[in-house]
């Protein structure tokens, strides 16, 4: 096997690597975007008004942007609570900066998916579960959140799709062993940019696709005792 | 805070200026380009011919499954590669930039497109296309007085946020040495070493940009569904 001129096995850690970014920053982005959700639809003034602004901002500029924001931002942030904690200096890496610049930014658009889908639970839900005597906190979780999943689902799934292409801008702050990264290595080295190009291609068509089946396996479970 | 804004403003304020105008135009043109090459592919993807069929499909799986910046880079360092293209009269346009950003986008943005449409256009209703039909009507007629015309209007929301995601995905010309608006905060920030004020001033432009948008959608989206509303009596 020696279709990428030697350059296969990097290529191949690459690939996981940006899985990796996606991995950790859907795990963001799932826990903001649940934050948010429950912020938006809360009676609370300032909890409304301050997610309303969350994903008013980050849904009016290009990802790319607010990465490059994120890294500078978030290493500064980090001076500054380093110098107050007084200890040496913190020093972010490329992958996490990435992962938590990609994972605010799509944060918001989880919310706004995560919005829609508690819309969608039937208040006769809420009011049967109050009347039961259930607390809020179980309400929410055996009640609303189950339901809201299905509806949610497939929000989430677009969402992903979106977020994992989104990776390919972190080799842009400087991560040097994602695939795009390693992509532009072998590019420079061998003179074949098309090959590799090609190949990242089908690398994210391969991850997107993997990742459909899982989802798809998901919605399954989550449609469980529904006809 | 303030006054570096202030600074980078009256150091760099035409710089944004001319990114702004790259932005727009780069969108404005890819849009037109991209609705183009839209239609056809979107009736193309629905036809019963197979070979027509599965390559707008291929076509629209590469555009929608890759990332936007693996399609610059396969058009801008990707198609150089070929002697047949660098001695082709194409040779011209595709070793500017600013030509490699034009297609990408445009391909990107009319996979999109083709998907939304021709969603759009299956969804028409069959009574109205027996009505087209009992008229007589010709297919070439059917598509574009009746099934295109229903299915675009239908269609105003999600091509409304797909113009929204080009104008962002644009920002991406500024990887391939453009000065976009992206590539203007990226020289202020350089120049300035205000890193945060000067992409600060570059979200604020784009968040206009974006929320004149948006109103253009909703104002259209208004007078074109205008048979859908309510009626109000006053």
């Amino acid at each position: 096997m020696n279709i990428l001129l030697g350059y296969e096995a990097r290529f191949l850690a690459g690939l996981l690597i940006s899985a990796g970014v996606a991995i950790v920053a859907l795990a963001i982005a799932l826990t903001l975007g649940l934050l948010g959700a429950t912020a938006k639809t809360s009676s609370a003034k300032i909890p409304r008004h301050l997610a309303q602004a969350y994903t008013a901002i980050v849904r009016g500029i290009p990802e790319i942007l607010f990465i490059l924001l994120v890294y500078f931002d978030l290493q500064r942030l980090l001076n500054v609570i380093a110098e107050w904690v007084g200890i040496d200096r913190l020093i972010i890496s490329p992958f996490w900066a990435g992962a938590i610049a990609i994972g605010i930014f799509y944060g918001a658009y989880m919310t706004e998916t995560f919005r829609g889908a508690l819309l969608a639970v039937a208040r006769g839900q809420y009011e049967a579960a109050a009347s039961l005597g259930l607390s809020r906190r179980v309400a929410f979780w055996k009640i609303t959140f189950p339901q809201m999943l299905r509806h949610a689902l497939p929000g989430i799934r677009n969402n992903w799709q979106v977020l994992l292409k989104a990776t390919a801008l972190i080799s842009v702050i400087g991560l040097s062993d994602d695939m795009m990264a390693v992509a532009a290595q072998g590019k420079s080295k061998t003179g074949e940019p098309f090959l590799f190009y090609v190949a990242a291609a089908v690398g994210y068509l391969f991850l997107t696709a993997i990742s459909g089946a899982v989802f798809n396996r998901i919605e399954k479970y989550a449609r469980r005792g529904l006809t | 805070m303030i006054d570096n804004i202030i600074l980078i403003l009256q150091k760099y304020g035409h710089v944004y200026l001319e990114g702004l105008g790259m932005t727009v135009q780069l969108t404005l043109l890819s849009l037109i380009v991209g609705f183009i090459l839209s239609w056809p592919l979107a009736v193309a993807l629905h036809t019963k011919r197979r070979v027509i069929c599965l390559a707008a499909r291929g076509f629209v799986y590469y555009t929608t499954g890759t990332p936007l910046l693996v399609q610059l880079f396969l058009v801008y360092f990707g198609l150089g590669q070929f002697e047949a293209i660098r001695e082709s009269f194409l040779w011209i346009a595709l070793r500017e930039p600013y030509w490699c950003a034009l297609l990408a986008f445009s391909f990107n943005t009319a996979g999109y497109s083709a998907q939304i449409f021709g969603g759009a256009m299956q969804n028409t209703n069959r009574g109205e296309i027996e009505a087209a039909r009992a008229y007589g009507m010709s297919e070439w007629q059917l598509l574009s007085r009746i099934v295109a015309p229903s299915a675009f209007r239908r269609a105003i929301p999600a091509y409304g946020n797909e113009i929204i995601f080009l104008m962002h995905g644009s920002s991406l010309a500024s990887v391939v040495t453009l000065l976009d608006l992206t590539g203007a905060a990226r020289v202020a920030a350089r120049g300035t070493f205000a890193f945060s004020e000067s992409y600060l001033v570059a979200i604020i432009l784009y968040m206009s940009l974006t929320g004149i948008l948006v109103a253009l959608f909703r104002f259209t989206e208004h007078r074109l569904l205008a048979h859908l509303r309510p009626v109000t009596t006053t």
